[in-house]
């Protein structure tokens, strides 16, 4: 009984499924060929045997087609979960890299969901999982990791088509974790009560679990005079990476240096007596000495954000940008060498937290696996939109001020460490 | 085999929420113990009124869902398929269960590689069918494989909503023709499935459903719920059953209520196979 669909070529990508047991009074066959249907497939029955009696299996063999090679792969995996399972399971299909800095052709392009590459017929789980990578396979340890365009090296073995990959998507549910507070995603009129308790809670949480927490930041944070509070949270040991660009540090060393951001009194308010040199002025002095820690440590920056990562062991990362001033000499100019910092800095956190920037907020969200808890405050709903189109669907959006969201963060910490010394004291 | 019903249950000494891996749980919402404990001996308490006896399963400190007894395995008569887990934090449970079962006479069976099972949570029988959820813990191919090793028709049922994770909180066979059910917990095709294959439905609505009214425990005419489940209660007094409620609240913070917290060894009051 054959079945046509408009939209499939008739030589397209094909795969044979079996689907046995009760499939007809559970209505398992009749679901599998609407999902086949429903993705734009097509598929013919190529066998069936009907049990006799009510105890008796069923079983069908369904030939399925799919329009794209990568609409037969999210249709197999569809049907897969209703019991519906490739006749010849096959291992990843591995080609050796033969240019530096290029995947085969037909790669296995990675999402950052978890994913298992077979392997002589073991399903091995992918390290290092990061969206828009390729797979690289170690055939002598069986391990498999997400390897960037860039990092491929000839001889590397690299997973290409479909078959004998397997995606394991997080569940909404469970991703969502302890952000249960929101129904959807991004939140500008909800209250913020809530939230801001979650995600003290988070930071409160990961800190006792000895966890890695990285906040990401723009410069708003100094500009809006927040610096204070984030500050505090380093001192207090609830950020342990830092990822930001040139302007964060510059202001908030300028800050420290000079009482303004971009030339204007914190303080006061008001433009600062030449205050637009103030910014050069501070990159400068730091890279007359060599480094933001040279200065922490000959005594010539005393305060501010960067000086507390420096004090307090936070590994921070400086990305670069092409209109950036100076740069600070800690600033990583090349992108590929900064995202490979910043892709070896983001292995193991268990939370991030975004602030108030676009750029770094979206690149580190595509380093980021599925199922790292995210939270990006932005005062520009647009951040948390594009960080979620660009697949960091675990991320959860708050549009606020940074000030009062920081300063409120800190509330919930207190009342929560102080919870957590009276039980102590019991 | 007729006898006292046989149900094996864990005391909640080490009952804790330590992680999250249903939309119930909450580090942040702990259970209490010395409350745990009185709800659960207030249920073994109703069990033992209504004739039954427990078997205990010793507890085990670090194993803090190992009082959900519903997922130790699911038993036909001298077999007992023991659960794979889905999620790592659970699959230690599996290795005491085994033993335990074994300890009781049972002959212990796996389940193949790669399959995931987790037992009478997701496997009940109403008459001779066994119903199976897949999806969020079990898989579907796990169902059939299930059916074929008991030699039984098996119906699989997408569970569509991870509040109802397992299929004992959303479906709950109470005599060989008679289920109640929370049908928002299944697609069309598995409410289809059921209607066709269970004669008289008893429905739950949203409310009750969220206070776990379809994980209750039958014994005999005794059909044991979480509190909060009124108009169920009336529904099943009206058929002539003796509902009764006891509070479960510390164990439902985990997404497990009445049902979870038991395994019937001697055969489900709605399983055929049970015999007189």
């Amino acid at each position: 009984m054959p079945t046509a669909s408009a939209d499939v070529p008739p030589g397209g990508p094909l795969e044979t499924v079996e689907i046995r047991g009760h499939i007809i009074d559970s209505l398992l066959l009749p679901k599998v060929l609407d999902a086949i249907m429903a993705r734009g497939g097509s598929f013919v029955i190529r066998e069936i045997e009907v049990g006799e009696h009510r105890d008796d299996a069923s079983r069908a063999v369904i030939e399925i087609r799919g329009p794209t090679p990568q609409r037969l792969a999210e249709i197999l995996a569809e049907v897969a979960d209703h019991g519906a399972v490739s006749l010849h399971p096959v291992d990843c299909r591995l080609v050796i890299a033969d240019i530096e800095g290029a995947f085969p052709e037909n790669f296995y392009a990675t999402t950052n969901q978890r994913t298992f590459v077979r392997l002589e017929g073991d399903w091995v789980e992918v390290d290092d999982q990061e969206m828009d990578c390729g797979i690289v396979v170690d055939a002598g340890t069986r391990r498999a990791r997400c390897v960037a365009m860039t990092s491929i090296r000839v001889g590397d073995a690299v997973v290409v088509g479909h078959g004998g990959v397997r995606v394991e998507p997080q569940q909404r549910a469970e991703s969502r974790g302890g952000f249960e507070f929101m129904s959807s995603p991004v939140s500008t009129e909800k209250p913020k009560g809530v939230a801001i308790r979650d995600v003290a809670r988070e930071l409160f949480e990961v800190r006792q679990a000895g966890g890695l927490t990285l906040l990401v930041g723009g410069p708003a944070i100094v500009h809006t005079g927040s610096d204070g509070h984030l500050c505090e949270l380093i001192r207090r040991g609830y950020v342990q990476r830092l990822f930001a660009g040139n302007a964060l540090a510059t202001h908030d060393i300028e800050q420290a240096f000079f009482g303004t951001s971009l030339g204007v009194h914190l303080e006061r308010g008001d433009a600062a007596e030449a205050g637009h040199e103030h910014h050069l002025r501070a990159i400068n002095r730091i890279r007359r000495v060599g480094s933001i820690r040279q200065a922490v440590e000959q005594g010539l920056l005393e305060s501010g954000i960067m000086y507390e990562c420096v004090r307090n062991g936070v590994e921070f990362t400086l990305a670069g940008s092409i209109r950036d001033d100076g740069p600070l000499p800690d600033v990583i100019t090349d992108t590929l060498e900064a995202q490979s910092r910043m892709r070896q800095q983001v292995r193991g956190v268990s939370f991030c937290l975004m602030i108030a920037t676009t750029l770094h907020s979206i690149a580190t969200g595509n380093l980021l696996p599925a199922w790292v808890k995210v939270v990006c405050v932005d005062i520009n709903p647009s951040t948390v939109i594009k960080l979620s189109d660009r697949g960091s669907f675990q991320t959860v959006g708050l549009v606020t001020d940074v000030q009062p969201f920081l300063r409120a963060v800190i509330e919930e910490i207190d009342s929560l460490e102080a919870a957590a010394d009276g039980q102590g004291g019991r | 085999m007729s006898g006292r019903p046989r149900i094996a249950m864990c005391s909640p000494e080490f009952y804790g929420i330590e992680y999250e891996i249903n939309p119930w749980m909450r580090r942040s919402r702990p259970a209490d113990g010395p409350t745990a404990a009185a709800q659960w001996a207030a249920l073994v308490g109703l069990l033992e009124r209504a004739g039954a006896s427990i078997e205990r399963i010793e507890p085990v400190e670090g194993l803090p869902d190992l009082v959900f007894t519903a997922n130790a395995a699911i038993v036909h008569r001298g077999l007992a398929i023991v659960s794979r887990f889905r999620h790592e934090q659970r699959r230690g449970e599996t290795a005491v269960d085994a033993a335990w079962l074994r300890g009781r006479g049972f002959e212990v069976e796996e389940l193949p590689e790669g399959m995931f099972f987790e037992g009478a949570g997701d496997g009940l029988f109403c008459g001779e069918t066994l119903f199976a959820g897949y999806r969020q813990r079990s898989d579907a191919a796990a169902c059939q494989w299930v059916g074929e090793r008991l030699g039984c028709r098996v119906i699989p049922l997408e569970l569509v909503d991870p509040v109802y994770y397992h299929l004992d909180t959303c479906f709950c066979p109470i005599s060989p023709r008679r289920a109640i059910w929370f049908p928002a917990a299944f697609d069309s095709y598995g409410q289809t499935a059921i209607r066709e294959a269970v004669e008289e439905l008893v429905e739950v609505d949203a409310e009750e459903a969220r206070r776990f009214a379809c994980n209750a425990v039958v014994v005999g005419d005794r059909v044991i719920t979480n509190t909060g489940c009124p108009s169920l209660h009336e529904s099943l007094a009206a058929r002539g059953y003796e509902p009764q409620a006891t509070c479960l609240d510390e164990f439902t913070k985990s997404g497990g209520s009445a049902k979870c917290l038991t395994l019937r060894l001697d055969g489900e009051d709605a399983a055929a196979w049970r015999g007189p």
